[in-house]
């Protein structure tokens, strides 16, 4: 991305510009927040921004859910990146700055954008990395488990200390996708529009097994001790493997042969080691390095976690996913890819699926890509169109 | 114009549609807030007109992306999906009507879709173009060429129409299926009219009320 990383200097009119998070209690220690898995957390905190303005009649909220590895950084850039030891963020935007800004696809001069960091990450929202007022420390592995349903219940909560009540539309992709799918069941009236991109009902065995390989990796790291790492070394090498592999399930076989095909590094000679040979070698280290700089090992996990167990039909329809789409009450737009392996077109489409079943309807898109599960956050344009169109009031 | 023909990936979606005569019947005979399913809905201009001044629970089914793209801006609910996969996810009579306008004939299998459209739908409303027509006979005969006319303006080897039929094969299959034609149109030298008994021969087009006896 060609872009001025200052704006000050060279104001770009379709940015949001320099942003602030803003942080909110949303819970305390004496009336904590409680879970799915019947434990409790207090205090709560939680990290979003904000950009455009709400209407007089506050029916213009757009609240975007961010994947595994997002934060509430969505658009402009971020200008207390330095001083919050973000420094990652002054070399690019926020994570769908093609998508959000005045006149993009969502667009900033006619809706009030709001994204939230989850509960058990590590971007300003209570994690395992914040600490536990039990124990003075760092919480580690005693954070308790979350889930979406548990995501999406706090997002309420920052809506209705914010005095919204009903949210426009929420958007997300792939676990992003799974909470905006978690709203309009679990909160059917207070969501007029729903899109989803890249997401099912429920991962599958394969996308469990890929996560399962991640979690081995950072508890098997030498330096991850049983999760309490914070004031150590940290178990970058296993997150940086979780990360690696986790990236492959991101891409296709056909993007991935594009782009690095099995070109070697060293002017295409065989050095024989076992060092990052091919091109394709020094990308997955330079995603895995990248991400230690700016992830934590014990968030990944929680977060990879509650991806696992999110099974719509489970939580709302017995197992009927059908059963489960008669709450829904929000135009739903359901965006596959078609090169996405990680939540294959066929299995998005079986929420569609069911909400015709249902009686509901529904728009359901299979969009022709060649880059795998992250054409969610490539295919800007196609996307961008989409979400445009389905944005836009009609009456 | 083909661009509600889900195969017909050569056809712009982008030029807007002349208004089809098969349109104004269904949507007098359609009853306010129905629900209806358009199988090959192409840009969504009927739906968007029933959902608008009707009240009906539209849903439409288009394979052609860029058709399905128009269907979003129109605000008309799309499944983007090949209708030679089958409806299996839709269930039995969960419409009150299912349109099927000028596509039968583009499928690879159109009687599947057929007996689909009378599983989903108490009503099936079915039109297309009969091959039976006395111009296209009498082209045939005369210059031993398969005929390209306004309603079917292709040529053979760029045709997405790949079952041709005529009303007559239509009414045999309807017969054996236990299918009830319920109201029939056609048109008829540029005239619509109610069905008539020679219409296998008079009708360039047919539009058909069909239901399961």
């Amino acid at each position: 991305m060609n872009r001025n990383p200052n704006p000050r200097l060279d104001p770009d009119p379709s940015s949001v510009g320099f942003t602030e998070a803003k942080t909110i209690r949303l819970a305390g220690e004496a009336d904590p927040f409680a879970l799915d898995s019947g434990a409790v957390i207090g205090p709560v905190e939680v990290e979003y921004e904000s950009y455009g303005e709400l209407s007089a009649g506050k029916d213009n909220v757009v609240l975007i859910v961010h994947a595994l590895s997002g934060d509430a950084h969505v658009a402009g850039w971020d200008r207390n990146a330095q001083a919050s030891g973000r420094g990652w963020r002054l070399r690019k935007p926020g994570w769908w700055d093609p998508v959000v800004g005045p006149g993009k696809a969502i667009d900033t001069n006619q809706f009030f954008v709001l994204c939230a960091n989850v509960l058990g990450s590590c971007y300003g929202t209570t994690g395992p990395s914040s600490i536990n007022p039990q124990t003075g420390r760092p919480y580690g592995l005693a954070f308790p488990a979350v889930t979406v349903s548990d995501w999406v219940r706090l997002q309420a909560r920052l809506l209705d200390a914010l005095g919204l009540e009903r949210v426009y539309a929420v958007v997300g992709g792939s676990l992003g996708g799974q909470q905006a799918m978690e709203w309009t069941l679990a909160l059917p009236e207070r969501v007029e529009k729903s899109i989803i991109l890249a997401a099912s009902p429920r991962l599958s065995a394969q996308g469990v097994a890929f996560n399962s390989v991640g979690r081995y990796s950072i508890v098997n790291d030498p330096n991850f001790n049983g999760g309490d790492y914070y004031d150590r070394d940290q178990p970058t090498i296993g997150l940086a493997a979780a990360r690696m592999l986790a990236h492959i399930t991101y891409l296709s076989e056909q993007s991935i042969d594009g782009k690095f095909g099995r070109k070697l590094n060293n002017g295409n000679v065989n050095g024989h080691g076992f060092g990052a040979e091919f091109e394709v070698e020094s990308y997955l280290d330079h995603q895995g390095n990248d991400f230690v700089e700016r992830f934590d090992a014990n968030s990944y996990l929680y977060i990879t976690r509650a991806m696992d167990y999110y099974d719509a039909a489970a939580r709302w329809g017995g197992g009927d996913l059908v059963e489960a789409c008669r709450r829904i009450r929000s135009r739903v737009l359901l965006v596959s890819f078609s090169s996405d392996w990680l939540y294959p077109p066929a299995q998005c489409r079986e929420f569609a699926l069911a909400m015709c079943r249902a009686g509901r309807p529904v728009t359901y898109i299979e969009t022709p890509s060649r880059y795998g599960h992250d054409a969610f956050l490539v295919e800007t344009e196609a996307v961008g169109k989409l979400l445009h169109h389905f944005l836009e009031r009609k009456d | 114009m083909d661009d509600k023909n889900p195969g017909a990936a050569s056809a712009p979606a982008t030029t807007p549609r002349v208004p089809r005569w098969q349109d104004a019947i269904i949507e007098r005979e359609i009853p306010a807030g129905s629900s209806v399913l358009d199988l090959g809905c192409g840009s969504g201009e009927l739906l968007s007109r029933l959902i608008r001044n009707q009240g009906v629970r539209g849903q439409g089914v288009e394979l052609d992306p860029a058709a399905v793209v128009e269907c979003v801006a129109r605000g008309v609910p799309v499944f983007h999906i090949d209708l030679d996969r089958g409806l299996t996810g839709f269930a039995d009579r969960s419409f009150d009507y299912v349109i099927m306008e000028e596509t039968l004939q583009t499928l690879r299998r159109p009687l599947e879709i057929l007996q689909e459209m009378l599983r989903v739908g108490r009503h099936g409303i079915v039109s297309f173009p009969n091959f039976a027509y006395w111009k296209l006979r009498f082209e045939l005969a005369a210059s031993g060429r398969m005929p390209v006319t306004e309603s079917l303006p292709h040529r053979w080897y760029d045709s997405p129409n790949i079952h041709l039929f005529t009303l007559e094969d239509f009414l045999d299959w309807a017969r054996e299926r236990g299918v009830m034609v319920r109201q029939g149109w056609s048109l008829v030298e540029g005239e619509v009219r109610p069905l008539g008994p020679h219409d296998n021969l008079q009708a360039e087009e047919v539009l058909l009320f069909t239901e399961m006896e």
